[in-house]
């Protein structure tokens, strides 16, 4: 029986992640020091645990509200009011997702009919041109460059605006560059979103993981931005709960209420566990937010302080927990290097390329991950590198 | 506290070299300004955390409860300072609540830190009692575990 021809087409053609294969290899391997995880390295505080437990003990195991706990919901709407500045009515315009993918997927589907065109900027997160396609959306990628420190810029975007655009997704502080918007590049894709009537998907999931004393902007902020905007944020990354599959979406009630008619059918609620533990994360875990945050600055100065002082250059990111170096002064491909690197000397770095073509020339590199391993595995790359430069002059 | 202590707190043996890296100094900054912070008796010293059970099985810790009577003038200071000059004694704290100094004191045997606080401690005017524990075993020292939980595996590479 040829089961293959039963699979639905656009499922068919989505190509194997590139992550995958990578990620193989390294599990086959032993003390490799892996720069490719994309999650903190911190377990999840303490309290947050401990509310997660107290929340089995007293058997607070049903279903939820579609939507997810009003309380939660409430400290949802608090935070995002108090640390974004973005106002939304707890009851009607937040919806409680399993981490922000589900919320991503929701959105798009929501929104996209089959043909429109939803635009993305590359390098980007994995999974959005896949759940593009998922939501029988066209994908249209906007390339971002080394020498705007990967900033998505209104002139690149406005190239790719057409007829059908319909949606434009947005990931800063980004995975995997780092990267980070200004006041006055939002402020142009704000005014092209309104003039060509765009609607924006904004995944602010790293926007707490800021440094450089960098005060996070969300376009959903901007005049004129908050009624089309749909705001994704979750706890995995500021509150290193990546395993509790929690996240939210908020936007204006009709835009929430189209999400929650899917996500009610395919999934009902968000895990009741994990919804208790998010609301003690929102209410009590800003202390341990700014500790990590602290701790993972100090890890980017020395990452980026190193990779340059090796010879690739690498610009300081202002957000989240990765480095994006390039690799070009090795005159090696991101997939050569990186396998190379993981053969020769156990180090793990993700190839630029497996977050879109214009990752090329590129690797991302992870430091949620201690400084004594950092500090060793930046050791490890230093003699990558010039070994493979005297063997290249050597040549 | 500056960033550059905090770092040195958690681990002195960080080489400036890395120092510098995290916190994007140059490194003739950072040596200078651990020299300043030296010199300023900021910094006090520097010492190994040792897990005393391996590295000599022979050191007995005791924890003092010291009462003494405070001097017209000088307070509890004068006593203090001179309890703290002892080579037993590792610590002193002047206390709130029922008693006044808190003394950590080290000595080879349970009967070396009895005749220190007998014949030393005890017999100093102005001091008026003594309560000492001895300590049983170990848990945590300075901030680090002594047994240290494995951490979780995570996955090789994730997106």
């Amino acid at each position: 029986m040829n089961l293959k021809k039963h699979i639905a087409h656009h499922v068919r053609d989505i190509p194997r992640s590139g992550i995958r294969d990578f990620f193989e290899i390294v599990q086959s391997m032993k003390s490799v020091i892996s720069l490719g995880i994309g999650e903190p390295d911190f377990n999840t505080p303490w309290h947050i645990r401990e509310a997660a437990i107290y929340s089995l003990e007293k058997g607070r195991t049903g279903y939820t509200s579609n939507l997810g706990l009003p309380r939660l919901r409430e400290s949802i709407a608090t935070y995002v009011h108090a640390n974004f500045g973005i106002a939304y009515d707890g009851q009607t315009e937040v919806l409680v997702t399993v981490g922000v993918s589900e919320a991503i997927d929701l959105a798009l589907r929501a929104l996209v009919n089959p043909g429109d065109e939803v635009l993305y900027h590359e390098p980007c997160y994995v999974s959005y041109s896949p759940s593009i396609v998922l939501a029988h959306g066209i994908p249209v990628s906007i390339p971002t460059f080394a020498r705007d420190n990967f900033r998505l810029t209104a002139a690149e975007l406005e190239k790719k605006i057409t007829g059908a655009s319909k949606v434009l997704m947005m990931n800063f502080p980004c995975n995997p560059t780092g990267a980070t918007q200004t006041r006055e590049e939002l402020e142009k894709i704000a005014s092209l979103c309104i003039r060509h009537d765009l609607i924006v998907l904004t995944d602010e999931i790293y926007s707490e993981l800021t440094y450089d004393g960098a005060q996070h902007l969300s376009i959903a902020a901007l005049p004129g931005m908050r009624e089309r905007t749909i705001f994704l944020h979750g706890f995995s990354k500021a509150f290193a709960m990546t395993g509790f599959r929690i996240g939210y979406a908020c936007a204006p009630a009709i835009l929430t209420e189209a999400m929650m008619k899917i996500h009610q059918y395919g999934i009902l609620c968000a895990s009741s566990t994990a919804q208790d533990a998010a609301i003690e994360a929102l209410e009590q875990g800003a202390p341990d937010v700014e500790n990590m945050r602290r701790e993972y600055e100090l890890r980017r100065n020395f990452v980026v302080s190193s990779f340059n002082e090796i010879g690739l250059d690498c610009f300081k990111p202002f957000g989240s927990f990765y480095v994006f170096p390039s690799i070009a002064a090795t005159g090696l491909t991101s997939q050569e290097f990186s396998y190379r690197l993981l053969k020769e000397k156990s180090v793990a770095v993700v190839p630029g390329p497996a977050f879109g073509a214009s990752g090329e020339g590129f690797v991302r590199a992870c430091y949620a991950t201690s400084l004594d391993q950092l500090k060793t595995a930046m050791v490890r790359i230093a003699e990558f590198v010039a070994e493979t430069r005297a063997a290249s002059a050597a040549a | 506290m500056d960033p550059l202590l905090t770092l040195l707190k958690r681990d002195a043996h960080t080489p400036p070299e890395d120092l510098a890296r995290e916190l994007n100094l140059s490194l003739a900054e950072v040596q200078a300004r651990i020299a300043r912070f030296e010199e300023d008796g900021v910094i006090l010293g520097y010492q190994a955390i040792l897990n005393d059970d391996k590295a000599d099985g022979d050191t007995v810790t005791a924890v003092i409860e010291v009462k003494i009577t405070p001097e017209r003038g000088g307070g509890f200071d004068r006593l203090a300072a001179r309890i703290a000059q002892f080579d037993e004694v590792k610590s002193c704290y002047l206390m709130s609540g029922g008693y006044d100094l808190l003394v950590l004191a080290e000595g080879r045997t349970l009967q070396a830190i009895a005749a220190f606080i007998a014949e030393k401690l005890a017999t100093i005017q102005g001091v008026i009692s003594t309560a000492t524990h001895f300590r049983l075993k170990v848990y945590k020292e300075n901030g680090v575990l002594l047994h240290r939980e494995k951490p979780e595996p995570r996955l090789a590479v994730a997106p």
